[in-house]
């Protein structure tokens, strides 16, 4: 089976665990349930609308692309407009894509980077762990409806972001708004890509 | 007795200045060997960079073992330690290059660095082009990384300063400093001040490396628990640490294997002379042999190279030979003393069988390259002296009454042996031609094209290299250009010429990428020009209010960007030493420097990754798109690979053609000697034989011939001449009792220098073991056939 095919499947089985009656249906009433439902998904590949709402501008920037996640410690974000660009944090290293040009950076010394792109990550990948480690981390549940607060620890992401706010149903990210210090808002949808989308090339 | 104590007293004189001249001389291993003194222009930039280059100067610094923050601390305070050393223009870890201090000195003098500064760029399309390009930015991942910068830059001048100072695959960090693909090791460059060719320097550099490491990872160390990592680890790389080892390891071997070879030869001789002092006596000639060699090379080059010390080894087992002769062959006649009676009657043939040799060597001392020179010198005065102190010397040591020991009966076997082995002369036409369809099947793989076989860097030191290049997105340059002029200010203006030629090669993707001094040091002119295309800020506000029409950023918010501009228009220009204050200055000196009264700009290209050109680059192409320099000023596109092979080849097919002119010569003298061409024939037939078969298989066993394998085939003739002459002119039927003297003596000689060169054939150095591997079966080949092809007819006369 061609690997493609292989992640298509693993993802079907995801989706299809709450219909199992063998389990019991995933609950996401405390943190640490989510975090057991969010570990067992392996890949994911969406797609994103940005809508940057920022002070000095007298109208918002949209721009959209792609994500792809691979558990535990993958996350590409590939803006396609305005401009391409892209950004994958691949255990703990960042290489960042722009004109042509990479540049690579270890995460830790680039905690600017922490609230745009470990947030998700650690989200995703149901780390605990990594998510109290970079932020304060409040939790609700309404109804397998959830959002996930995270406040920055890291002084230089705090100084930047101030809120980075995750909300999703069940194991789905739905949007990502990240609050920014100097009084500007990025909010981010995410929509599940359609199934004919090829993963990226690992 | 007067004149032969007059040359005793003259030899221990000359050995006395041989050594003290040796005492004085210079030692070298770096590749200075194999660069031609005579050159073309493309070969003497290549010559140059491989001397005195940058590439010649690097070293690159690896840590491993420890943990992340402890290697990132060892690396930081080694950059600190190594940039305040004296032996050191740079030493770079990563860390200064993100430095906020250098942030802050790229934002200041955007204007006068941007490549995109220029009158266009403040045109209302212009600006509304630029702003509308960083608006678009700020929506993007890496978009908080240029908000704080919006209203100071909008057309985004810093990022693009950033972004040309960046290479284009740059190693990647973790805590701060430079790391391997992996994040496994550290990763440092540093840069010494000596140049590449200048071991000695190296040698110091490199030893201040080790020992500053030394002390930094003990004190690193004691807070460490001992169930913690494992100890941290530096290896280094480089061409001047490579020539620092090769240097110690040719001495090393040369020291090892001639101590063995003497063991074993002298145990050998022992065992056929049975007296202490016959034996000491019989290595008089080996040592003077080998000091007036390497005192001939002090003398004519001024510096001796490693490879010719190690060939000294090679000679003990062809030097003793001569004294062999007369230890073996010299008896006491009816009158007269047994010296005497040799130096009469085999003294001639042992004379013509040295002229011989140094005829084939003297072939070598025009060669462009010194390496190659080098030999033929010591060959030729080391065999000289050898044969000279046999022949004055050492029958003026030996007592009045001496006669060499029988070895009759060893001869009458040899006698014996040889001739039930002529029974199967006529099978000896197979041999040439089994040999010849062997050298003819293999043709194309008999010439080892590869200039790193004669590297005696290991090629696992030679994949570290690779490695940590990649690793560290490398100064491992193949494709070069070269400006050269005569200040400064001309060399970077020239450079910027020619990259403005190189940007639409890079925009059409026949080039992938260049780098060039002038991004980090633009030259006055350019930084004048820059400075002059900025508005003044009436003119700025007003075509401000035209370009922002459409876009969703207002004016008002843009004065910190007119107050910008208006002081950019009057910033002082830049030069070097105002660059002191950043890390750019290591990126400018890197490419540009100061050479006798030039001034040399290197601006390395990189081969596109995809597409038609893919991974090559065109160099005719390049140069095509240059056009012609400017008055003062050279501009030489190199390749590196090619003109290094290049070379190689011609050092090649030089030594070829030397090696046949020596061939020539030496059937000259023995035309000239022998006054026959049937004899020569004979003499020069079992030579000829060997030669083939030795290459046959050398070839046969996939050893490709190097340049060291045909100074081997010339030994072989030197050897093996002496073999031939003595059938030639002594294998008579005359006195049986001569007769197999004359072959007991070829015998051990020949095992002597079997012996000297096997142990040499054992050594990790590639030009020492090259060496062996082709002397040892080729003097037992010359003996072979010699024996075989001998005419059992009348003694003539010289």
């Amino acid at each position: 089976m061609s690997c493609r095919g292989r992640a298509v499947l693993l993802m079907l089985c995801c989706i299809a665990l709450p219909a199992t009656a063998v389990i019991a249906a995933p609950a996401t009433d405390t943190l640490d349930q989510l975090m057991a439902l969010l570990s067992q998904r392996q890949h994911g590949h969406v797609t994103f609308t940005e809508v940057h709402t920022s002070s000095i501008l007298d109208r918002p920037l949209e721009s959209y692309g792609e994500m792809y996640y691979d558990a535990p410690d993958r996350v590409e974000k590939r803006t396609v407009k305005p401009k391409p660009e892209s950004m994958l944090l691949e255990k703990g290293q960042l290489t960042l894509e722009r004109r042509h040009k990479q540049y690579h950076v270890a995460l830790a010394d680039y905690p600017q980077a922490i609230p745009y792109i470990e947030a998700i990550r650690a989200t995703l990948s149901g780390d605990r762990a990594a998510l109290e480690r970079w932020f304060r981390v409040t939790y609700t549940d309404n109804d397998a409806h959830w959002i996930l607060k995270l406040v920055p620890l890291e002084p230089k992401a705090a100084a930047e972001v101030t809120e980075v706010s995750i909300e999703g149903t069940l194991d789905e990210i739905a949007t990502v708004t990240v609050q920014l210090a100097n009084g500007d808002r990025s909010v981010t949808t995410l929509h599940e890509a359609p199934a004919d989308h090829a993963e990226p090339a690992t | 007795m007067k004149p032969r104590r007059v040359s005793v007293a003259i030899w221990l004189l000359l050995l006395a200045g041989a050594a003290w001249i040796i005492a004085h001389a210079r030692f070298t291993a770096d590749l200075s060997a194999f660069l031609p003194t005579r050159a073309t222009a493309a070969q003497q930039a290549l010559v140059d960079e491989l001397r005195e280059g940058v590439a010649s100067r690097l070293i690159l610094i690896d840590i491993d073992g420890g943990d992340g923050p402890q290697r990132a601390h060892v690396s930081e305070q080694l950059a600190e330690s190594l940039r305040a050393s004296a032996s050191f223009s740079s030493a770079n870890n990563g860390r200064v290059a993100s430095s906020a201090a250098d942030q802050k000195f790229v934002f200041d003098h955007r204007y006068l660095l941007s490549e995109r500064v220029s009158p266009g760029r403040f045109t209302v399309e212009g600006l509304h082009a630029a702003i509308s390009d960083s608006i678009d930015s700020l929506a993007m991942p890496t978009g908080f990384l240029q908000k704080d910068l919006l209203l100071a830059d909008p057309t985004g001048e810093t990022l693009q300063v950033l972004e040309q100072l960046t290479p284009d695959s740059g190693p990647r960090y973790s805590n701060g400093v430079w790391v391997s693909a992996d994040g496994s090791e550290a990763l440092l460059v540093a840069q010494t001040r000596a140049s590449g060719g200048d071991t000695n320097g190296q040698e110091l550099a490199v030893g201040a490396i080790e020992s500053e490491f030394a002390r930094l990872s003990a004190s690193s160390r004691s807070a460490v628990t001992p169930l913690g990592p494992p100890a941290l680890r530096l290896r280094m790389s480089g061409p001047g640490v490579f020539a620092v080892r090769a240097r110690a390891t040719i001495i090393h071997e040369s020291i090892r294997l001639s101590v063995i070879s003497c063991v074993l030869i002298a145990t050998l001789l022992l065992l056929v002379y049975r007296s202490l002092r016959t034996l000491v006596l019989g290595l008089l000639p080996v040592v003077s042999g080998a000091l007036a060699g390497a005192a001939a090379v002090a003398l004519g080059f001024g510096v001796i190279h490693g490879v010719t010390l190690g060939f000294g080894v090679t000679l003990i087992g062809e030097s003793v030979d001569y004294s062999v002769y007369l230890l073996i062959q010299a008896r006491r006649g009816a009158n007269g003393n047994a010296a005497d009676a040799w130096i009469a009657g085999f003294w001639p043939t042992v004379r013509l069988g040295l002229l011989t040799s140094v005829c084939g060597f003297a072939s070598l001392l025009p060669s462009a390259f010194p390496g190659l020179a080098q030999l033929g010198l010591y060959s030729m005065a080391g065999l000289v002296a050898a044969a000279a102190v046999t022949r004055y010397v050492l029958p003026s040591l030996l007592p009045e009454n001496w006669t060499a020991r029988p070895l009759d009966g060893l001869g009458r076997r040899f006698a014996r042996a040889i001739e039930s082995l002529q029974h199967y002369r006529q099978l000896l036409w197979l041999v040439p031609v089994a040999a010849v369809a062997i050298v003819a099947v293999h043709r194309n793989a008999l010439w080892n094209r590869d200039i790193a076989a004669l590297s005696p860097v290991s090629a696992s030191e030679q994949q570290f290299d690779t490695r940590l290049r990649s690793s560290l997105g490398a100064p491992d340059v193949r494709d070069l250009i070269i400006v050269s002029a005569s200040d400064v200010e001309s060399a970077l203006q020239a450079s910027e010429a020619v990259g403005a030629h190189l940007a639409s090669l890079v925009e059409s993707g026949d080039l992938g990428g260049f780098e060039t001094p002038a991004r980090y040091l633009p030259s006055l002119e350019m930084q004048r020009q820059r400075r002059a295309a900025l508005p003044t800020a009436e003119v700025l506000q007003t075509r401000l209010g035209a370009a922002l029409v459409g876009l969703p950023l207002r004016a008002a918010r843009l004065s910190p960007f007119i107050a910008a501009i208006e002081q950019a228009r009057t910033t002082p220009l830049l030069d070097r030493a105002a660059l002191t204050r950043s890390s750019l200055a290591s990126g400018a000196d890197a490419l540009l420097a100061q050479r006798g009264n030039r001034v040399v700009a290197l601006l390395p290209l990189r081969a596109p990754g995809s597409g038609v050109h893919a991974f090559s680059i065109d160099a005719a192409q390049v140069k095509a798109a240059l056009g012609s320099a400017p008055a003062g000023v050279s501009v030489t596109v190199l390749d590196l690979k090619q003109e290094s092979d290049t070379l190689y080849a011609s050092y090649q097919s030089e030594a070829i053609h030397l090696s046949l002119l020596g061939l020539a010569l030496i059937v000259v003298l023995l035309l000239v000697a022998l006054r026959s061409v049937s004899r020569v024939a004979r003499v020069i037939a079992p030579l000829s034989l060997a030669v083939l078969v030795v290459c046959a298989a050398l070839v046969a066993a996939h050893q490709a011939l190097t340049i060291l394998h045909l100074i081997g085939l010339l030994l072989i003739v030197a050897v093996g001449s002496n073999y031939a002459l003595f059938f030639d002119q002594r294998f008579a039927p005359g006195p049986a009792a001569q007769r197999n003297t004359m072959l007991a003596s070829l015998l051990i000689a020949n095992v002597a220098t079997v012996m000297g060169f096997g142990v040499l054939a054992t050594s990790t150095v590639p030009v020492l073991s090259a060496l062996g591997m082709t002397v040892a079966p080729g003097a037992f080949a010359a003996l072979l056939f010699a024996s075989l092809m001998a005419r059992a007819g009348k003694p003539e006369a010289l």
